[in-house]
């Protein structure tokens, strides 16, 4: 029998308040096993740690049991301070009574009820608890960067600086992402490009890092300090190490139908191409859907033309296997697609376009050198209209409930910016509300408006149609309270941002999770906002939630930190939570090893004891003790129970659903 | 059939003759024509009571989990269903394939003793397949039965003729197939209401007598030492703890075969209290099928059951399956 002490924790009065943590107190102090119970109102303040262990002491405690908030939040808390008591720290369970009880509860009498349960339930799977120790595992130093925009860019080059080793991994044949699209940049209009190309370029020359662009995440193993990824090097067709830039090829190449991805498909390029003129790597790509010569064996231009010889029709996609102690996931965003808003006309009229495009048609190496020319006729609209909330802040079910959080910012810089270069052009933004907060960017949408003469209306659009050429936009004036149409040269639609959706694929494979926007989730939302729950998976940009360029940046740089801080540590302690298998009653069977996410079950034949002088051999499942994470999926496939878990075996958890039925 | 049972013992007297395996699994006579059991012949003088005939249904494939441990290499004969059970109890390590021989025999639906019995015939001294029909021979004359209404249950359904699995095959007649939907059952037990429903398993699995012949004959049922009888593992006790009795230790079992069990319909077919034990596996499998795509347990030896796999065509959680097999 265990002498449990029980702690309940007021936390203030965000359980006091709903919870009588007095009454708890009293109620569990007459359960078998509990010798010491006491309230406090921050339990987990030094105070309250010096209460927990003096009661340790004085009590001769082999067990205790706190009642406060979720064990993510304070579980390594108190177990150093049991620890520090002399106390293992794995014979202190949480009763959650925080988030699972009073924040949830408004009636003070059900929640002290469910509150003594919860605690009654701790108390069940301490009772079985068995002290652990914990191991160590080596950490690998290098980390991994997935994705090759800003946010990658920015944290491969700050780990780099500390002097780890970082791998970027790009699909896109160049790295930059999206900011390498962008024109100007809020709220100082400087030029997109002449302030990521330089960052582009370091990190190609900094030896530290390796980018592989064009390629993918296709496997990830193992765990924080020790993770084991396969990347796929998808055929690019052209030799990386002799390719020179030169471009040759692509004057040459005679397939010219390909849609310019980079462009956002507003013009062509060729089969064999360079994204754009500053991508890094400057190397050639074949894209094998337009490749002549792939398709039907008979062209091979580019290869006759190719002064180095880099052209390989023959490659094949390349798999390499590396190790690394910490991931970055910098995965970005793409605009929604546009299909479930057929009122604003967007598949039928050529001037009615997005955001980014416009980005590109303002680019002066995009289709039209930076001028801006309607798509239609290539002619100057004069008279252009924005709709703000394109798909953001939808509660229909069209669109995304959330902000994108930067359309209010780059409306207001392309308004502003077709004002600045074509002074007779007319500009219309039609809004829901203008949000701009943030260091120089009220300003920025006053100087819009103000200096610039932005016509803004308040309003939503109900309807865009041509008529004999002429866009028509229909919309609310709210101010004035009037029905209002503006007839438009061009229309543009600040379409709402979601993360790239091969985010959820590697979410997947990161076992980390994701919301109910595919945005990935980060640890703690106000505490832990770069980190994700899986331990050693880090988040910036866009993947984990919209933001503009600086957010993105500082995130990054965050992220960077606390690679850094992990790669610096020579060993991890382990967690000693994991499975292991009763040998006498391990089948065989391989279940366990197929559910395992980590590959922490190999096999091995052994002898057994029969009786009677026999013995058999049998295949019987052994458990890696550094890879194994305690998820605890192959205590639960087993069919004969022979798999079990140190900390929360089958039998705790078994006793804690008892608890909570007695009641 | 006779043709067929003279081959079988022709090739197993072989086998054994030449050293090519140490034993062969099959069946021998019975006290009856109609109850052959399952075993093991060692030497050319034992075949003298082996049998191959339509009332041979058992799934041998389990046996092997034991008998294939000995030393040299055992030969088996498989119905074309019964290479299911084999491939998982390969797939799962049970069975090492290198040791085992496989002849895959032919099958022509196996028979049901309960239902001729029910049409008046009994004193049942053989029976011979004779195309639609079989024609039985009794203590009091002959009868001709139509083939259909005398199979097993499992063969009502049957799975197909050919074998997942042989390294030869003794097949001398044409085989015929009866390709009822298996799910008419779980379709059936599906509209009924939660208490209608409650009502039937009650009334079935009252029944018991937990004489465990249906977890002893399921070839996914091969733990070293199984839950129920493990004191330790909580469960023992909990199988028969609620009003009415064993409905645990079915349930367990059931979700603990599920997506290993090939249908071969073993546990029906030996419950000595007639509970269609059958419909339980197979509204898992229904609802496999719907949730991941169709699947067929045993179908081969390797790879993962849609239950130990992870897709991302997987549904969400509580994705639930609707009586019509429609997602929620």
């Amino acid at each position: 029998m265990q002498r449990i002490g029980v702690f309940i924790c007021w936390c203030g009065s965000n359980i006091a308040a709903t919870v009588d943590v007095e009454k708890v107190a009293e109620v569990i102090r007459s359960e078998p096993g509990v010798v010491y119970s006491a309230n406090y109102q921050y339990m987990c303040s030094e105070n309250g740690q010096q209460l927990i262990k003096n009661a340790i002491r004085e009590h001769n405690l082999t067990a205790v049991v706190i009642g406060s908030c979720s064990p993510r939040m304070h579980e390594a808390t108190f177990r150093k301070a049991a620890e520090a008591a002399g106390l293992n720290p794995y014979m202190v369970e949480i009763a959650n009574i925080r988030e699972h009880c009073s924040w949830i509860h408004k009636d003070r009498e059900e929640a002290t009820e469910k509150a003594v349960i919860l605690v009654r339930t701790a108390i069940a799977k301490v009772n079985l608890d068995a002290p652990l120790q914990a191991g160590e595992s080596p950490v690998v130093k290098r980390a991994l960067v997935i994705g090759g925009g800003i946010a990658g860019i920015q944290a491969a080059l700050d780990i780099a600086e500390a002097g780890f080793e970082v791998d970027i991994v790009e699909k896109n044949p160049t790295i930059g992402g999206r900011m390498a699209q962008l024109d100007k940049t809020f709220p100082t209009l400087d030029c997109s490009a002449c302030i990521l190309t330089p960052k582009m370029v370091d990190c190609a020359q900094n030896e530290k890092i390796d980018i592989l662009s064009y390629s993918e995440v296709e496997e990830v193993k193992g765990f924080v300090g020790n993770f084991s990824v396969k990347i796929r090097k998808k055929a690019r067709y052209v030799d990386e190490t002799k390719c020179t830039g030169c471009k040759v090829c692509m004057e040459k190449c005679p397939s010219r139908k390909g849609l310019n991805e980079f462009n956002m498909n507003l013009n062509n390029r060729t089969a064999i191409y360079i994204p754009f003129a500053q991508a890094i790597p400057n190397v050639a790509v074949i894209d094998p859907e337009q490749c002549i010569k792939l398709k039907t064996g008979k062209c091979g231009i580019c290869q006759k033309f190719c002064g180095v010889g880099a052209i390989d029709y023959t490659m094949k996609d390349e798999f390499i296997e590396r190790q690394y102690g910490a991931i970055v996931v910098a995965t970005g965003f793409r605009p929604i697609k546009l299909d479930n808003f057929n009122e604003y006309g967007y598949a039928d009229n050529k001037d009615v376009i997005t955001s980014l495009e416009l980005e590109r048609l303002m680019n002066a190496a995009g289709p039209t050198d930076g001028v801006l020319l309607r798509p239609s006729d290539g002619k100057h609209p004069k008279v252009i209209t924005f709709i703000q909330c394109v798909g953001s802040r939808d509660t229909s079910g069209c669109g995304k409930p959330y902000c994108s959080k930067i359309c209010c910012m780059y409306t207001a810089k392309h308004a502003m910016l077709i004002r600045e270069k074509y002074p007779d052009t007319e500009v219309h933004v039609f809004y829901i509300d203008v949000r701009t907060p943030g260091k120089n960017y009220d300003e920025f949408y006053r100087r819009a408006v103000e200096q610039y003469g932005v016509d803004y209306i308040k309003g939503m659009v109900g309807k865009v149609y041509n008529e004999n050429g002429t866009l028509m936009v229909q919309g609310s004036n709210l101010i004035d309270n009037t029905q209002v149409t503006i007839p438009s040269d061009l229309v543009v639609l600040a379409t709402a941002i979601e993360p790239e959706p091969s985010v959820r694929r590697i979410a997947t494979l990161l076992t980390a999770s994701i919301d109910t926007n595919n945005f990935l989730t980060e640890s703690h939302a106000k505490l832990r906002p770069v980190e994700s729950p899986t331990a050693g998976v880090y988040l910036a940009g866009v993947c984990q939630g919209p933001k503009d360029i600086p957010e993105t940046v500082s995130q990054a740089s965050a992220c960077a930190a606390k690679v850094i801080g992990l790669l610096v540590k020579d060993k991890l302690k382990t967690n000693p939570c994991i499975a292991h298998p009763d040998e006498m009653m391990c089948n065989g069977c391989s279940q366990c090893a197929n559910v395992c996410a980590y590959g922490a079950i190999t096999y091995v034949e052994k002898e057994f004891r029969l009786g009677g002088g026999k013995t058999e051999v049998r295949r019987v499942a052994s458990v890696n003790p550094a890879v194994c994470q305690g998820c605890g999926a192959c205590t639960v496939t087993c069919p004969s129970g022979a798999m079990d878990l140190s900390g929360f075996s089958s039998k705790q958890i078994m006793s804690e659903v008892e608890a909570i039925c007695k009641m | 059939m006779r043709d067929v049972e003279q081959k079988m013992k022709e090739r197993a007297a072989e086998l054994l003759r030449s050293g090519e395996a140490a034993r062969v699994v099959g069946w021998k006579k019975g006290e009856f024509y109609f109850d052959p059991s399952p075993a093991t012949f060692e030497t050319e003088e034992e075949l003298g009571e082996f049998v191959y005939n339509g009332f041979c249904g058992s799934n041998l494939s389990k046996y092997l989990i034991a008998v294939s441990k000995k030393p040299g290499k055992t030969a088996i004969f498989l119905k074309p269903c019964d290479t299911y059970s084999f491939n998982e109890l390969v797939k799962e390590h049970r069975v090492a394939r290198e040791k085992v021989y496989v002849i895959g025999i032919e099958c022509q639906g196996k028979l049901d003793i309960d239902k001729i019995r029910a049409k008046g015939v009994t004193g049942v001294m053989e029976a011979e397949e004779a195309g639609d029909k079989v024609e039985v021979t009794s203590l009091y004359g002959k009868t001709s039965i139509a083939r259909e209404e005398i199979l097993l249950e499992k063969c009502l359904c049957c799975k197909g003729k050919k074998h997942m699995v042989a390294d030869e095959t003794i097949i001398l007649h044409e085989m015929p197939e009866t390709k009822n939907n298996r799910f008419s059952g779980v379709e059936k037990l599906e509209r009924m209401t939660p208490d209608e429903r409650f009502a039937f398993w009650k009334a079935e699995l009252s029944k018991c007598i937990r004489c465990n012949a249906c977890r002893n004959v399921c070839p996914a049922c091969s733990c070293v030492k199984c839950v129920f009888d493990n004191p330790a593992s909580g469960i023992a006790a909990k199988a028969n703890d609620t009003e009415f009795e064993e409905q645990m230790f079915h349930i367990i079992r059931a979700f603990h075969v599920a997506g290993r069990c090939t249908d071969c319909g073993e546990c029906s077919r030996v419950c000595p209290q007639h509970i269609p034990l059958h419909l339980l596996n197979r509204k898992f499998i229904k609802d496999m099928d719907t949730l991941y795509g169709d699947f067929q347990a045993g179908e081969t030896a390797e790879g993962k059951t849609p239950l130990t796999e992870y897709t991302e065509g997987d549904a969400e959680p509580g994705e639930a399956v609707k009586p019509e097999g429609q997602h929620a």
